[in-house]
């Protein structure tokens, strides 16, 4: 449903992405690791449109959004959590989450994004930058959410998280997946949680991926090598 | 310079004076919520400001002129129909100059710098081919003109307190779309973060069309205020944006509380000093206290306290 073929990203003369061919299955959950500097953050901010492509295609439902910006994206189907957060920090976290419907019809909060996230129900009047990092990661997820995607892309949603945290995520988001029907493309340090989340994982080295296979034929050591300097 | 009044005396000059300044920081705050909303959300820095308020004047002016001869019996009215045309008129002309010029721009805030100057004498020019170079002046409809007595010494300018309400309720509905509208939201974020706004779903280039049109609109409603404490000419726009600058950065950009307290206490100072000193020392003391007050609030009066 969503696809990448011979996808391209540079920032000016020096090519990041190297032809990137993949499909994502309906409610599979991807999870793409990489050594700091691989090119994670490039990816997924292209695919949000935050950064041009330089080549090749990027489908969803088969629909070509490579010339399309980041609203039309997320109007598309798209939703992005990226890395570090980036909540609007001034705003509440209720207006925080208001801002992701802006591409729908509705204009309050559902409940069921609230269920999920009981926190920020409570914390619902305070000041998105006055949230823990924790709380910030799950405000984001709720934003993104918001927008009812297809598909939900997150950077490094682990970066600086303590690891009974982690392991929550994992169910939070797997439990999201079968609730909302979507995809989830994911990309992580964490080998662990990595393994905890996805259906399949892909390997990026340098922009290029170099390894990509069903989670249950995963070989743990060989990824552990990828992983390591 | 106060040894030869007594106090009573002190306080009614005081009091006029306030009262006289209430359409200066009519004007000023309506310029400067423009002005701020701008450059908070694009981080451009609107130099033809001025000539917005200016179309606003002239637009208020022909209202007027039409009133009087086609629709004599209406003409007290006049003014609330002038201000809604001059909202809209400056509010066109915003979003023409942000779809042709300014959005092209964006990232280049030099640029864009230079465009709104360049902007800016091209509507003098403008306007001084259209409206000749003289100045015009509006007749205020007689129920807005003379003052109401409070006491024996003091009395309270009609129009003055028209204006100002007038202009609170202006600041109250920016509030309302600022802070509780779907568009309110929207700008917000893209201040914050332009790409992250992009990214949940928010059209940032609609939002930024909007925006500066609004505050371009705003400016056009400071216009037909203006036209009651001063007359219209195709450069009197340039003598007010430097205090709307000095509003601005004393409020603290971007927080309607400050932009208010802000353009009170400079037209204030500006009044009340003005009857004690000329006019140029009456600035140049509310330059220096404003310099003084920066110094040691480097954000403005008022700064919003969250972590960064
Ligand atoms: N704006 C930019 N201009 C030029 N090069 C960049 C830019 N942003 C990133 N890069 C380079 O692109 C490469 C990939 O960076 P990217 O941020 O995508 O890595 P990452 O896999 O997300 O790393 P991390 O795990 O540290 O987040 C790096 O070599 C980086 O130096
Ligand atoms: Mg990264």
């Amino acid at each position: 449903m969503f696809e990448l073929k011979d996808y391209h990203v540079a920032y000016g003369q020096s090519e990041v992405i190297k032809n990137m061919n993949f499909t994502l299955n309906p409610k599979e959950i991807v999870a793409i690791l990489g050594r700091n500097g691989m090119g994670k953050t490039t990816l997924m901010k292209s695919l949000i449109g935050m950064i041009p492509s330089s080549k090749g295609s990027v489908t969803l439902q088969g629909k070509e959004l490579k010339a399309m910006k980041s609203h039309e994206r997320v109007a598309s189907g798209l939703g992005f959590v990226p890395q570090g957060r980036m909540v609007f920090s001034t705003m509440t976290v209720q207006e925080n989450i208001e801002t992701g419907l802006t591409s729908t019809k509705r204009n309050s909060v559902p409940d069921d994004i609230y269920s999920m996230f009981p926190v920020l129900q409570e914390m619902r009047k305070r000041r998105g930058g006055n949230l823990s990092g924790g709380q910030q990661q799950q405000l984001a997820i709720a934003r993104a959410l918001a927008s009812e995607p297809s598909v939900l892309l997150l950077d490094e949603p682990t970066e600086g998280i303590q690891p009974s945290i982690i392991k929550e995520m994992a169910k939070t988001l797997k439990q999201i997946r079968t609730q909302r029907n979507l995809s989830i493309i994911v990309s992580e340090q964490v080998l662990s949680f990595a393994l905890d989340i996805a259906d399949r994982i892909i390997v990026i080295e340098k922009g290029e991926i170099v390894l990509d296979t069903p989670r249950d034929a995963v070989d743990e050591s060989k990824i552990a090598a990828y992983l390591s300097v | 310079m106060f040894e030869e009044y007594t106090m009573s005396e002190l306080t009614s000059i005081f009091a006029m004076q306030g009262f006289a300044g209430l359409i200066l920081f009519s004007v000023l705050v309506l310029m400067a919520l423009g002005l701020a909303i701008i450059f908070g959300q694009m981080g451009v820095i609107n130099m033809a400001h001025g000539e917005f308020m200016i179309l606003g004047a002239y637009i208020t002016y022909l209202t007027s002129i039409v009133f009087s001869e086609h629709l004599p019996d209406l003409f007290s009215g006049y003014f609330f129909l002038a201000m809604i045309l001059a909202f809209l008129g400056s509010f066109f002309l915003g979003a023409f100059v942000e779809w042709s010029m300014i959005r092209h721009l964006y990232k280049r805030p030099l640029d864009t710098l230079l465009a709104t100057w360049g902007l800016s004498l091209i509507l003098q020019q403008l306007y001084r081919t259209i409206f000749g170079a003289r100045e015009v002046g509006v007749s205020i409809p007689d129920w807005m003109m003379g003052s109401y007595p409070i006491t024996d010494l003091i009395e309270v300018p009609i129009n003055g307190i028209f204006v100002m309400v007038l202009t609170l309720f202006i600041s109250l509905g920016v509030y309302l779309i600022m802070f509780k509208s779907s568009l309110g939201k929207q700008t917000r974020a893209v201040v914050q973060n332009r790409d992250m706004a992009g990214a949940v779903g928010i059209n940032t280039e609609k939002v930024d069309r909007y925006t500066y049109a609004i505050g371009c609109g705003i400016a056009g409603i400071a216009g037909s205020a203006f036209t009651m404490i001063g007359s219209t000419g195709p450069t009197a726009g340039q003598l007010y944006i430097v205090d709307t600058f000095l509003v601005v950065v004393f409020g603290g950009a971007s927080n309607l509380l400050g932009t208010i307290a802000s353009a009170f206490t400079i037209s204030q100072a500006q009044s009340t000093l003005e009857f004690f000193l000329s006019g140029s020392m009456a600035k140049v003391l509310t330059l220096l206290t404003v310099v003084g007050i920066l110094m040691l609030l480097p954000q403005g009066l008022f700064a919003l306290k969250i972590r960064r």
